[in-house]
């Protein structure tokens, strides 16, 4: 229970930092999702983001943050073990799972579902 | 025949009639405070068809039948279609009416369409070239969020203050002869742009335009603001209404009470969580095809100057960094 809680809160901050961003800013939603991506990348990269992933889990891990954590792990990981070749395979192979998952849930949902006005 | 009047002023001897309007709406719309004006309201944004922009076809055609029956007349009476839309290639319109077997000129003047095809429809007419013509223009929300902002299939997050396009179809059957009020003068906008780069604050890129043609139209006419019931801008939204009225107090003319905005009227702003108000071309066009002329029958209204307002948006242009040149065009309308 203590999990789900510590979860809940941090991945309702970050997502509260994306709403402030929508309605104080005037930055547009993509550009704000691909912030968020590169912040996960520079938090991983300096080591703040995996304290973050053990203290709140998936609260995390799920947002867009989380995978730019991913890609900076996968990329260190990559360049220990071959050196320089690493920066281009490594972010991609860590993030596989999410990336397939999108591609394929993502055709699933558009070719059975309508795009509706949200009532 | 027509008869320019000082700088931008045209004046119609024959003065073209409007025998009749039609207005088809979307849900939304049809929960607003003029639901009771509208022919119909559509539920189903897919209005039956496959697609948004489909949709959108489909509500323009039925706009216009619905309105050439309400004249009496016949499509073959009609001697050519004036219409636009929002959307690359006025796909709306030339869809719509491509089995009208009826000769068609497509317009595009973002918002302000309904006003710019009534304004060349009356000179047609006043000219002789025409007998009858048929101005239309729509809008639909999805297929406008589509073209300008994000596909709905996309899920992307709305901005809280962008304006909300109006799903909608008007059309108004222009006559030389017949029952109902008359179009006796006409004052095409110049195109302004006052530097306003926000997409999302349209209300604001297009007030100088409704300022400037008012203000030349007043001029020109030698009339003033009293001589009207009503001054009608489309669909500058609240913040755009609040500053028009500063432009226009800034050029020594009060609008008093006699301002309104379709964009306005069209939703009930706090209750339908629309913050600026509607916009897009259907919001005018469907406002002045139903409550405004019905406003005319019932003999409320005895002369409005009707200015739709545009913002010549481009989404290519506005990601390059480009501002937002505005427009609008005024028609004189009198009972």
């Amino acid at each position: 229970m203590i999990d789900l809680s510590k979860a809940f809160l941090l991945g309702g901050v970050i997502c509260v930092i994306g709403q402030l961003l929508i309605d104080l800013t005037k930055l547009t939603p993509a550009r704000i999702m691909v912030l968020f991506v590169v912040c996960g990348v520079v938090l991983g990269l300096l080591g703040i983001y995996p304290c973050l992933v053990d203290w709140g889990g998936a609260g995390a891990t799920v947002p867009l943050t989380g995978f730019g954590n991913v890609l900076a792990k996968g990329v260190m990981k990559d360049v220990d073990e071959f050196g320089f070749l690493g920066v281009f395979t490594g972010g991609v192979k860590a993030a596989a799972a999410g990336i397939t998952a999108a591609v394929t849930f993502g055709y699933i949902i558009a070719i059975t579902s309508k795009a509706r006005i949200k009532k | 025949m027509a008869k320019r009047l000082g700088q931008q002023t045209i004046v119609l001897d024959k003065q073209p009639i409007v025998l009749a309007g039609a207005a088809i709406v979307g849900r939304k719309e049809g929960d607003g405070p003029l639901a009771k004006y509208f022919d119909e309201v559509v539920d189903d944004e897919y209005a039956g068809e496959k697609t948004f922009e489909a949709a959108e076809s489909r509500l323009m055609r039925d706009a216009f039948i619905k309105a050439l029956e309400k004249s009496g007349k016949a499509a073959k009476d009609i001697n050519v279609i004036l219409s636009g839309d929002l959307l690359n290639q006025c796909t709306a319109a030339s869809y719509a009416f491509r089995d009208s077997d009826t000769p068609y000129l497509g317009l595009f003047g973002a918002c302000s369409t309904m006003s710019e095809s009534m304004l060349i429809g009356s000179i047609l007419i006043d000219s002789g070239a025409a007998d009858y013509v048929a101005c239309a223009a729509s809008s639909h929300f999805c297929s406008a969020e589509r073209q300008f902002r994000f596909p709905l299939e996309y899920g992307s997050q709305r901005t809280p203050t962008a304006q909300w396009t109006v799903t909608g179809a008007g059309t108004v059957i222009l006559g030389k002869d017949g029952q109902g009020p008359r179009i006796t003068c006409v004052t095409p906008g110049k195109i302004i742009d006052e530097g306003i780069k926000d997409a999302n604050n349209m209300g604001a890129a297009m007030s100088p335009a409704a300022c400037d043609t008012i203000v030349q139209h007043l001029q020109d006419t030698g009339r003033s603001v009293d001589d009207y019931d009503l001054i009608l801008t489309g669909d500058l939204g609240s913040f755009g209404s609040a500053m028009l009225r500063e432009l226009t107090v800034r050029n020594h003319i009060d609008l008093k009470s006699k301002h309104n905005d379709c964009g306005m009227m069209i939703f009930d702003l706090a209750r339908q969580g629309v913050d600026c108000g509607g916009s897009g071309c259907g919001c005018s066009a469907a406002v002045f095809s139903a409550y405004i002329l019905e406003q005319f029958r019932l003999g409320l209204l005895k002369r409005i100057l009707f200015i739709a307002t545009g913002a010549l948006l481009s989404p290519t242009r506005t990601q390059q960094g480009e501002t937002i040149p505005g427009i609008a065009h005024a028609v004189c309308v009198e009972a």
